[in-house]
Order: structure tokens, then C-alpha cells, then sequence
């Protein structure tokens, strides 16, 4: 099973096994926290060199994801890029690639607390976007309804096992946070705090990996 | 005859006391530039060491560090700083001695740098950090002499390559400089020689009378040991016994985790109230601490503990040393028995308790091999690069440098003798522009080269490379404490242990019971409980693997014709084999199969050792999943793997073949937990992932942090030929992989494979299906069990 199908606030959704979320009706794909450049911003801020290439390994992935799906809307929700200096400074080579996967389709950034403004980078740049009953942004608000969000690039494991967590998609009756998508990025364990404050125990993760596997957030690892 | 200042000499006499031949011959030689000193514990090897030092001094009073004394161990180093300053105190000699580890406060340490003692006391890491200093060359200026204590223990570590490297920069700033190494018995003191030694200067080898011959045998058990598993519970009573005939014994463990069982199961029998203390590596500092001075004062009859009381501390009483489980190392059984009577010239007693049957076999080998002192020696390869890339980062903290003057340097270490100076240049370029195919960190190199030499482009780094000194590689492990208000800590379990308790589990540390309840910011929170029987085994633990030297020998026991030198049980077992089926032989590959429960089982008798029976079994299955016979998982021991799945297999000989066995290493176990475990410790190493963060930046959010199997699984996709993967292939030659003993294995048998089907399961066999530690095999089951558990959690949770 490549995709989790599920309905939330009206609408069928598939939480795909790569990360990304896909809304076939409106043929909308939707990705968070790529976190273009933290190669780049890790080598400016602490001087260590880590392996150069998670721009490449993202925009492959992203762009795998495009050509399964056929979408027609590409929206970002927020943390992008390390920050608005590594969307700056982006090479050549990673830029035209994504104003080549732009050509065609609408394509959305939200802002996000690494990248709270626009980018010259093609497509729009907006705070947050409304498409039905369904709210796109990038951090959870407390009392939303009908949310879809990122930034907490939550995790999962089933609990009482020795499988080790992967990104993961929570999903409860008021909002999905999704996993982030980008190659160098760590997790928050799906029951740890804040995320056990936004996703009621009632709610599910879906674990990416080579297939989507969904579990009830009760059963999954507190850490 | 090399006479000794007077205040020396005086002290000697008033006590009665003479000087060992082996502390004058030390004497002697003091004005070559290397020594080094095999003595057995207990015949005043530290004294040895120093007395030259205190003679020096004593009739040429000097301004400055004179002596540097290195110690694998913070609390040795304290000991010896103590034991030294009594004798010089009443001497009457003015000669300042101060110990610098981890533990001393920064205000001491900044002043040691202004204003070094006589004698500095210190362990390899903080000598590595003191290297680092701009101004190191002043405080190092006048260093006359080094000794390494207990150098036998540093040696085939990697601190010990970054010791002699940090020796190999002393060495330039103070050209004078005599090397003295001090080491218990090992089985090749020319090798250690030459390691120890600035290249090409000849190295001195003295060895010590090793007094008379230890009395070491099998302890008297009325009852045959275990089919299978660890730990030696079925001997309490008697070891019970023994601890109640001898004044204060070691029982040795090679587990942490047996050491706790067993402690456990010691205290439910032992109804004397025998004053019995445990200690291990990853008990709380406080608790271990509690134990030392217990055994101090004479408090303790015996002590359960593992290998962190393979060194140092002089005990003193010791009289017994009893080794639970084969020793798998005949240096190590041989140091361990040294730790018994520390008095010279009164002989160890130690007393071996297999845990199993095969360990019998085991033991009786390494007892034979002990009493004719034919030790094991672990083939060291040349110097390791990652040790280097973090002697590169330390150089250029302390100030620019020259490349050509650098390798120099480097190549005065025994281990890099013969390091290309492309490999250096491989180095430095990791160091400086992380060496990746991609050329991406141009604009901000960590090293420039200006002017010819090179330098730190942020001189503020230093702070982030000194922070990550060393080459120890805790696991990861979270703290272990009693739940409430200033709750005691008891000590320290694994995260991979931790990450599989729920709330109500139980479990042993510390030789106490306690109750699973919560993780509150990285510690794991529990309770005491009165219950018998820990729910949850216990934690893990390292597991040595069985030398190649012991598995030659014991190979060599099943050829003779019968055993007598083994206890009867053990004996009829290994003739039945041979009846059955037939005995593994030197040169051969024995391969068993046979059918049991409805599956197809193959045993493979490599006798490689844990580790690389354990990567066999990982290759094999995945072979043979490619050859459709469906493996559903393996179990591996020290002499076998035991596979089982749903087809029987009938030709082995592709499998061994070495050419598809390295593909094997090459292609799919590259995407293996172990390979990512051995590039983890070499990238942190080698500076690529930093263990310790200045404080502003540990305190962002944990999903700001990712783990370093995301950079080994990209680096294997896009750079597989980076320093890092390099060193990482390295490195599975030996350690966890242990490729390098698959190999050796291959080369041994050389095809010759002794393939025998047959209809029951054999006796050599059958204690492998009771081994714990089964490996399910990795892939489409795998994922297919995950798939399987959700489901039927969401069922249950009303989801599905």
C-alpha cells in the first residue's frame, strides 16, 4: 500500500509512504518542511561540512512525487529552506530545477518560521491558504478546525517494539500535521509534547517508509 | 651500578626495603630515549616508572614539567598522584605532583597551563586537549619524560593511536623527550615496542621476573553446566562456597547484563549475608564510588563485576579471581588473574565456571593456553584515518602549520610509519573542505592554507573541536534514577534498551529490581519493587567475541581421539557428534542440514567469532533469499550460525565462494545497522558528527537534530567513495562486521566444504536453538510483520 486513503474535513486524502500528502479531487500536492540549503546553513553558522547533497536527494524525491501524483497544485507548507539565506543562495543547478518542476502547475509557498517571507524563486508566496473547509499553514493553531500543517516533523513507532520511528503523519479529527520532507531532518516522537496537546488520542499516525502504516496514536512509542 | 640520590636511597633503608632488579634496570636505561616495562601487577611497576623521574629531580632541581604520566583511567591517575606524594613527602624531595582529568576544575587547569608542576598526572583525552593550546609549546617545553601506565589496555584502541599521535606533537615541541611505557604481560612486547617508540628510535624491552606460575583450574562443580545461554547460575552455591574459604574475591563477568542476573540470583542463596558488593561500567558513578571504598576498607568479601575492573586500583586482599563464562581472550583471562594477589611472589589463584556446555570446551583451552603463557594478539592494522582527521582538527586549534611538517610528524607514530601521503592529503582535505565529490564548502573551508601553512577560518571553532576531543564512543544511554524529588541515581541503560519498555516493566540494575514508570527529560524514571523475578531480562551489553587464537586451539581439541582431560558430560558430547555426523575440523568448513519443526536448518561451524558469525548470517540469508530458499532468520554463537527457513539448501559451496561474500559486504550490507553503527563512531570521530554542542545551541528543539544513518545512507548514494565510507569499510574488517575474520575464515577453508545432510537435528547443534538473540531476516517479512501489528492494533483501538 503506497497511500493511507482517508476523509477529513470533506475531502478524500492520501497520506502518501514518501511524506507527501495528496488531495486527488483538487489534484493537490502538498510537502512540508523541505529545509532546502541545512547543509549550507549548518556549514555558515558552525563551520562543519556535512555531506553536500540532501538539496539534490529533496528536489529528487519532490519531483518523483510530482510525476506519480500528476498534480497540478505544488503547495509547500513552510520551512522550505533553512533560512531565507539559503533560499538566497541557492545554486544555479537546484534553482532552474525548481522553476522547471513550477512550469505548469500552480505552485505555493507558505511562509514558515525558518522562512517567513517570499522568495525570488518563482510561484506565490502567502501566510497560509484556504482550499474548501480545509486550512493550510505552517504551525498548528490551537483552536483550528479543518487544519493542515507542518514545522514539528513528528515521528512514529509503534510502542513496545524494537522498529526504529520514521516521519510521520498524525491525523485527528481536527487537523493533520504532516512529516517533513526534507532529507536532513530529525523527528518529534508523535506522542511527545506539544504534539500529545494538538493530536487527541483518538487520532492516528500514519508511518512513512516503504509502505504507509497506519496505527492508532495510543498504541505508537512515547519517545 | 647507578647510585640513587641520597634522600631516595635513605628512604629505601630506613624501611628495610630494597629496590626490585626490574626498578634498577629502569634506572639504568633512563637516558634512552624509549623503555618499556612488562611487569605483573604488584611488582612496583609504577615506582619503576618514576624513579628515575624522582632521581632526576632529586639531584637536579628544574623550573617546569618534567614527567608526564598517562593512565587510561581518571580515577588511576588521582591514585597514583596519591600514592607518589606520600614516599616524596618523606623523602623530603620539592617536587610538585598534580593529576589533570575531566574532573578537575577550570581554575586548576588554567593554572597548570601557567604554571605546570613537576609531574602531571593525566589520562590521553585531557593530553590531547592540552595539545591544543596556543601555548602548548611553552608548557612543554622542558618535558624530560612520559610514561604510559597500563599501555597493554591503551594499545589496541584507538586511544592509544591518538596517545602516541599527541606524543608525536610533544615530541616536536620538547626534542628530548624519553618515552617509558608500562605494560602487564601481553604476547608481543616488540610490537608493543615499536608502537610506543618515536619511529625509527629503537625501544627497550624489559620484562620483569613474572613471578611464580598462577594455580589456575576449572572450579569443582557437582553438576554439568547448561545446554546453551550465559551467566553461570548453576554454579552459586559452589562459587558462594569459594568466597567463603578466601578472604576477597573478583567474580568476573563478560556482560554487564550477567553480571546483574547473577548478582541477583547470588543474593537470593546467599544466606550467610556475605558482605557482596557489584560493579560495572554502567552503574552511577556514585554507586561505584560506594563500592571501591567499601572494598578499600576491607568491608567487602566479594565483588560481581565486569571488565571495569580489568585495571588500575591496587585492591590489595584479593585472593581469589573466579571467571563466570569462557573468557574468549586468553590476554584477558591472564590479565584478569593478575588482578588476584597483588602481593609479588605469592601466586594468582583463579578458578573457571563455564556457562555452558560448548564453554567447557572453552575454557579447557584457554586454561591450557594461560599455563603456557601462548597469548592471543589481536593483528593490529595501520593507524586508523578518522584518529587522524581529529589530530589534524587539534593541531590546527593549537596555531597554522605545515602540511610537509605535520607528516612528519605523523609518520613518527609506529601505526602511521607507512601512512601515503596521499591518504594524509585525504586527511586534511576531509578537515578542510570536507572532501566531498561535490566541491560545496568552498566559501566556508574549516581550514585555509595562508602563506603556506594552514589555519582555522574561524578561530572561534576551536571551542567546537576541543569540546569533541577523544575517541571513546559511549553508547547511547540514558540515565537510570529512582522517581521523586531528588531521586538516586542508579546508573545508565541503553536507548535502544529504554526505547522498548512500557510503564509497569521490570527490570535489574544495580542488582535491584525496579519498575518501569516514565522518561522524564532523558531519564529514565523508576520505582523499587520486592519482586523475585525481573519481568524484562535486562539491559544489553558488549559481547566479546571468541579470539582466533582460543578457536584454533579449541579446532585443534577435536581432533584427538578422546578427551580426558574433559569432564565426562562434555566428553560423551563431542564423541556423539563425531558418531553422528563428524566434528569441525582445521582447514574445513562443516555444514549441517537437516530438518526440524517443519523448516529446512543449516548450520555453518565457521569458528569466527561472534561478530563475523554474526555478519555471516546476515550475508547468508540474504544469498539465499536471492536463491528463493525463503530464510526466516539465523542465530549465531561464537563457533556457529544455525539458519533456518522454508526451503532445504543443497549446494553451499556458491555461498562461501570469498568473491560473492564480499559482494555480499559490498552491496546490500551496506545498508546494514551495523555499517551505520561502525560509520557513526568514525564520523564522530573524524569531526563530520559532533557529540557535544556548546550550550546556547543543545537546548533547539529535537527535531532540529537528525540521525547520522540519514548522512552514511546519503553518502552511500551520492559519494560512496568519501574518506568516511572509505574508512567505514575499513573499519568492518574488524569490531562489530569483523569482515576481516569471514575472510580469514574463507582462506582457511579454501573451499573445502564438508556438506552433510542429514535427518535430526546433531549434537553440536542442538544447543544453538536454545541461543537467545535469534535474528529475524531483514526485508519484505520484516515490513510485513509492521504491517500485520498496525492492523491489528487498529482493529483493537475500533479504527479499521
Amino acid at each position: 500500500m503506497n497511500a493511507y486513503s482517508f476523509t477529513f474535513a470533506d475531502a478524500a486524502l492520501e497520506a502518501r509512504h514518501t511524506g507527501a500528502l495528496f488531495w486527488p479531487a483538487e489534484k493537490l500536492l502538498c510537502v512540508s518542511d523541505l529545509h532546502l540549503g541545512k547543509a549550507a546553513r549548518i556549514n555558515r553558522r558552525e563551520g562543519r561540512m556535512l555531506p553536500p547533497y540532501e538539496v539534490t536527494d529533496t528536489l529528487l524525491r519532490l519531483e518523483a512525487e510530482i510525476a506519480a501524483t500528476e498534480a497540478e497544485t505544488v503547495l509547500c507548507l513552510g520551512d522550505s529552506f533553512d533560512d531565507l539565506l539559503a533560499g538566497a543562495e541557492l545554486e544555479d543547478e537546484p534553482r532552474e530545477w525548481i522553476l522547471r518542476l513550477q512550469a505548469g502547475r500552480r505552485w505555493i509557498w507558505l511562509e514558515g518560521n525558518h522562512d517567513p517571507a517570499p522568495l525570488d524563486l518563482g510561484g506565490e508566496t502567502l501566510a497560509d491558504h484556504t482550499r474548501g473547509r480545509i486550512t493550510f499553514r505552517h504551525i498548528a493553531q490551537d483552536s483550528a478546525q479543518g487544519e493542515i500543517s507542518g514545522h514539528y516533523h513528528p515521528k512514529a513507532r509503534p510502542e513496545r517494539t524494537s522498529i526504529r520511528a520514521r516521519p510521520a503523519f498524525l491525523i485527528c479529527g481536527s487537523r493533520i500535521i504532516l512529516p517533513a520532507f526534507g532529507t536532513y531532518t530529525g523527528g518529534l516522537a508523535a506522542r511527545a509534547a506539544p504534539l500529545n496537546r494538538l493530536i487527541d488520542d483518538s487520532g492516528l499516525a500514519v508511518m512513512t517508509g516503504p509502505r504507509a502504516v497506519a496505527l492508532p496514536i495510543s498504541a505508537c512509542a512515547a519517545r | 651500578m647507578t647510585q640513587l640520590p641520597d634522600p631516595i636511597s635513605q628512604w629505601f633503608s630506613t624501611r628495610g626495603w630494597s629496590l626490585h632488579p626490574h626498578q634498577l634496570a629502569m634506572l639504568e636505561v633512563a637516558s634512552e630515549p624509549a623503555t618499556l616495562l612488562v611487569a605483573p601487577t604488584g611488582g612496583g611497576k609504577t615506582m619503576a616508572g618514576f624513579l628515575p623521574t624522582l632521581a632526576e629531580l632529586a639531584s637536579a632541581p628544574s623550573e617546569g614539567l618534567h614527567t608526564l604520566y598517562v593512565s587510561p583511567l581518571k580515577a588511576l591517575a588521582a591514585d597514583i598522584r596519591r600514592n607518589l606524594e606520600t614516599p616524596v613527602a618523606e623523602m623530603g624531595l620539592p617536587i610538585r605532583i598534580e593529576d589533570r582529568t575531566g574532573d578537575t576544575s577550570y581554575t586548576r587547569k588554567k593554572r597548570q597551563r601557567a604554571d605546570p608542576p613537576h609531574i602531571l598526572l593525566t589520562t590521553p583525552e585531557s593530553l590531547a586537549l592540552l595539545t591544543s593550546y596556543e601555548d602548548a609549546p611553552r608548557m612543554f617545553a622542558g618535558l624530560q619524560r612520559v610514561i604510559v601506565d597500563e599501555i597493554h589496555a591503551l594499545a589496541e584502541s584507538k586511544r592509544g593511536d591518538q596517545l602516541i599521535l599527541a606524543l608525536s606533537r610533544l615530541q616536536a615541541m620538547a626534542p628530548g623527550l624519553r618515552r617509558v611505557g608500562l605494560s602487564a604481560t601481553v604476547e608481543d612486547p616488540g610490537a608493543m615496542a615499536r608502537g610506543l617508540a618515536c619511529h625509527p628510535d629503537p625501544c627497550r624491552v624489559l620484562v620483569a621476573d613474572p613471578g611464580p606460575a598462577p594455580d589456575i583450574a576449572m572450579l569443582d562443580l557437582p553438576e554439568p553446566p547448561p545446554w546453551a545461554g550465559g551467566g553461570g547460575r548453576y554454579a552459586i552455591a559452589e562459587v558462594l562456597e569459594a568466597v567463603r574459604q578466601h578472604r576477597t574475591t573478583l567474580i568476573f563477568h563478560n556482560t554487564r547484563a550477567q553480571a546483574e542476573l547473577f548478582f541477583h540470583a547470588l543474593w537470593l542463596q546467599n544466606d550467610d549475608d556475605l558482605p557482596i558488593g557489584i560493579h560495572h561500567g554502567s552503574l552511577a558513578r556514585e554507586q561505584r564510588e560506594k563500592v571501591e571504598a567499601a572494598m578499600v576498607r576491607g568491608e567487602l568479601r566479594a565483588i560481581v563485576c565486569t571488565g571495569s575492573l580489568d585495571l588500575g586500583i591496587d585492591w590489595g586482599d584479593v585472593d581469589l579471581v573466579i571467571q563466570i563464562g569462557a573468557p574468549k581472550n586468553v590476554k584477558r583471562l591472564v590479565q584478569r588473574i593478575g588482578r588476584a594477589n597483588h602481593r609479588y611472589n605469592a601466586p594468582s589463584k583463579a578458578r573457571l565456571v563455564p556457562a555452558n556446555r560448548f564453554e567447557v570446551v572453552e575454557c579447557i583451552a584457554a586454561l591450557q593456553a594461560a599455563q603456557e603463557n601462548d597469548l592471543d594478539g589481536d593483528l593490529k592494522g595501520p593507524g586508523p584515518l578518522d584518529v587522524l582527521c581529529q589530530h589534524i582538527l587539534i593541531r590546527a586549534c593549537a596555531g597554522p602549520f605545515e602540511a610537509d611538517a605535520l607528516f612528519a610528524e605523523v609518520r613518527t607514530v609506529g601505526a602511521y610509519a607507512d601512512l601515503a601521503r596521499a591518504a594524509f592529503d585525504d586527511c586534511l582535505e576531509f578537515c578542510a573542505t570536507g572532501g566531498y565529490a561535490l566541491r560545496a564548502y568552498d566559501r566556508w573551508q574549516r581550514l585555509l592554507m595562508q602563506g603556506g601553512l594552514w589555519q582555522l577560518r574561524d578561530p572561534r571553532a576551536a571551542q567546537r573541536i576541543r569540546m569533541n576531543i577523544g575517541t571513546i564512543m559511549d553508547t547511547d544511554t540514558l540515565k537510570v534514577r529512582i522517581k521523586g524529588r531528588g531521586g538516586a541515581p542508579l546508573g545508565e541503560v541503553e536507548e535502544g534498551f529504554a526505547a522498548t519498555l512500557t510503564p509497569g516493566d521490570t527490570f535489574l540494575i544495580g542488582g535491584q529490581i525496579v519498575r518501569y514508570e516514565n522518561l522524564r527529560e532523558m531519564t529514565v524514571e523508576v520505582t523499587r519493587r520486592a519482586d523475585r523475578e525481573p519481568k524484562i531480562a535486562t539491559f544489553m551489553g558488549t559481547k566479546f567475541a571468541t579470539s582466533t587464537e582460543l578457536s584454533h586451539r579449541i579446532l585443534g581439541m577435536f581432533r584427538q581421539p578422546s578427551w580426558p582431560e574433559l569432564p565426562d558430560h562434555t566428553a560423551r558430547w563431542l564423541a556423539l557428534q563425531r558418531e553422528v555426523s563428524r566434528l569441525p575440523e582445521e582447514g574445513r568448513l562443516l555444514i549441517e542440514s537437516f530438518p526440524r519443526d517443519g523448516r529446512a536448518h543449516t548450520c555453518v561451524y565457521g569458528f569466527a567469532g561472534r561478530n563475523a558469525q554474526q555478519t555471516l548470517g546476515l550475508i547468508l540469508t540474504k544469498r539465499m533469499e536471492e536463491m528463493g530458499l525463503h530464510p526466516l532468520g539465523f542465530v549465531a554463537t561464537d563457533y556457529a550460525t544455525l539458519i533456518w527457513g522454508l526451503e532445504p539448501l543443497s549446494d553451499p559451496a556458491p555461498l562461501f565462494d570469498i568473491a560473492a561474500l564480499r559482494a555480499g559486504l559490498e552491496t546490500w550490507l551496506a545498508g546494514n545497522a551495523v555499517m551505520k553503527r561502525t560509520f557513526k563512531t568514525s564520523a564522530t570521530i573524524a569531526g563530520l558528527i559532533e557529540r557535544n554542542l556548546p550550550n546556547a545551541q543543545r537546548k533547539s528543539g529535537r527535531q532540529a537534530t537528525f540521525s547520522s544513518d540519514i548522512l552514511y545512507d546519503t553518502l552511500l548514494k551520492y559519494d560512496p567513495d568519501h574518506l568516511m565510507m572509505r574508512i567505514t569499510r575499513t573499519e568492518a574488517m574488524r569490531g562489530l562486521v569483523d569482515f576481516g575474520r569471514i575472510e580469514e575464515m574463507a582462506m582457511r577453508v579454501q573451499g573445502r566444504i564438508d556438506h552433510l545432510t542429514l535427518q535430526r537435528v546433531t549434537p553440536l547443534a542442538a544447543p544453538l536453538f536454545l541461543e537467545p538473540g535469534k535474528v529475524p531476516v531483514e526485508g519484505a517479512g520484516r515490513e510485513r510483520l509492521l504491517a500485520e501489528e498496525a492492523e491489528r492494533l487498529m482493529e483493537e483501538a475500533g479504527l479499521a
